[in-house]
């Protein structure tokens, strides 16, 4: 497949809407014996780490393995929120960069991942809510991102479905408003970044786990062992999420991470009723309608390590029973589906994007609650890092080793629940 | 909802406890003496293993009392529980 014959446009789509069948949109690579960059994990960020390695810094020959099938794990599992008013000056300046290329994201890859800046609008319920967001507010115009204080009329009128009367169960004392924020389609980003990095020579291997990471005499990392055979590599970058851990061990390396299934469900379809994307961090809850018309629903996540993809249900019940007194006309919803995806999270609630203590092995990873809103930003400083063998410098404040120099970026009170 | 054999008080749900995160860390003597990287280890580097996990939960909302577990993380199922100071099966 070439970039050029596979482009999508008009003509492209009235030719094969008489009768042509469209063609794989990327290719099911076998492995090599060894590639000048490996990426462990076919997710949105690996496979866009791949895509800008190749775009903006000519490496060509490199290969994503994953485990199992491409969007398999949290790329597929979560509720596509995007937006970037976060507190901390390093995670503004990462999440707005990320920000900046989903508007244009779709038009960059020629393919449709749906981002629609619809709005976050996250609800204050009590007063510390009020004075936390509205330091957010300002926070972050002074950092030149868009965040506006609403009142609770104002919330209603953005919101309708809303519940903000005075016997409210949650009262709504107001909302913070992202109006740049939004959704987009989670699998259509991992299959559009895989679709152009493929054209671009990128190899795609799924159902390839990797068993082990191989090392040379002085160290370095050479390449990993697989289920398909071992594949050099001149640098790794480990995007593995929830499995980190089990991935860095290989190497030797301990993480500051621990792994916990974070829950989301949908609800049956019904006709446009959400306009917006609503969070609640104080009850524990956020909600938005998918184009096919399901409410996507956001619960938390467990309070013990775990990587069985499933979780409790009483931490979707208690979702549910706060998204049914918030919304009250969503009380006779059912519920279609439930599902647990494994979140990797961090002892500051922030990522970690660069060097390891093993020389070419690199590692993104701990975005816990809250990785999807970040993939174009995070893939791109990612490749920048692996590229250059040092931290791009919106990158370099997350580092590894701030868990040893204690200059943590604490996101944890910013955003209590969801990131 | 797990349901948990508390050494004290036998099996009860998952929501009479709270998690306590991997046993057996133990706190530098002298915290002074220890480098920036080992006591930011003590402080945040943990095992996340695939599998076999010792770990800390608390009866908070029953005796109130600590114990180890030890559990499998991809089936959760709880291999044994017991008493601080007791070995582990």
């Amino acid at each position: 497949m070439t970039g050029e014959a596979a482009r999508f446009s008009f003509l492209s789509l009235l030719r094969h809407g008489t009768g042509k069948t469209w063609e794989r949109q990327w290719r099911d690579a076998q492995p090599k014996a060894s590639y000048d960059v490996v990426i462990v994990g076919a997710g949105g960020h690996g496979l866009a780490t791949a895509y800008y390695l190749a775009k903006e810094y000519g490496v060509r020959d490199i290969a994503v393995l994953d485990k199992g099938w491409l969007g398999g794990g949290n790329t597929g599992r979560n509720t596509t929120i995007i937006r970037s008013n976060y507190l901390q000056p390093e995670s503004a300046a990462l999440y707005e960069h990320a920000l900046k290329l989903w508007e244009n994201l779709s038009r960059d890859l020629n393919y449709n991942v749906m981002y629609s800046a619809r709005g976050v609008l996250m609800l204050a319920h009590n007063h510390h809510d009020v004075q936390v967001f509205k330091r957010h507010v300002h926070a972050n115009r002074l950092q030149g991102i868009d965040n506006e204080w609403l009142t609770p009329a104002a919330a209603k009128a953005f919101c309708p479905p809303l519940d903000i009367g005075s016997g409210a169960r949650y009262p709504v004392l107001g909302a913070a408003l992202q109006r740049r924020g939004g959704v987009a389609r989670h699998d259509a980003v991992a299959w559009g970044y895989a679709r152009a990095a493929s054209a671009m020579g990128v190899d795609i291997i799924q159902n390839c786990a990797v068993t082990g990471i191989v090392r040379d005499a002085a160290g370095v990392a050479i390449g990993v062992e697989t289920t398909r055979g071992p594949i050099g590599a001149g640098r790794i970058g480990v995007v593995a999420a929830g499995h980190t851990s089990v991935l860095m061990a290989m190497a030797g390396v301990r993480m500051p991470l621990e792994s916990f299934p974070l829950q989301a469900l949908v609800s049956e379809p019904v006709k446009p009723v959400m306009p917006c994307v609503v969070m609640s961090n104080a009850v524990h809850a956020y909600i938005s309608q998918s184009d096919k018309g399901e409410l996507v629903i956001g619960a938390g996540t467990d309070s013990y390590t775990s990587y069985s993809q499933a979780g409790g249900l009483h931490i979707a019940c208690e979702t549910l029973e706060a998204i049914c007194e918030m919304f009250p006309q969503f009380r006779r919803l059912r519920m279609l589906r439930n599902w647990g995806g494994i979140v990797d999270t961090t002892p500051d609630r922030s990522p970690i994007i660069g060097l390891t203590p093993v020389p070419g092995l690199f590692v993104n990873c701990g975005w816990g609650t809250g990785g999807f809103k970040a993939t174009p930003g995070s893939g791109q400083v990612f490749a920048a890092t692996i590229a250059r063998g040092e931290p791009h410098p919106i990158a370099a404040p997350f580092s590894l080793d701030r868990f040893a120099t204690g200059r943590l970026i604490d996101e944890a009170a910013a955003a209590a629940v969801a990131h | 909802m797990l349901l948990i054999p508390c050494p004290w008080c036998g099996q009860r749900p998952e929501n009479e406890f709270r998690y306590g995160g991997q046993a057996g860390i133990v706190r530098p003597a002298d915290p002074a003496a220890v480098s920036d990287a080992d006591w930011g280890a003590y402080l945040y580097l943990r095992d996340n293993p695939k599998g076999r996990h010792v770990e800390r939960w608390r009866h908070v909302h029953g005796c109130g009392r600590f114990f180890n577990c030890v559990r499998d993380t991809v089936t959760d199922r709880i291999a044994a529980t017991h008493k601080p100071g007791e070995a582990a099966p």
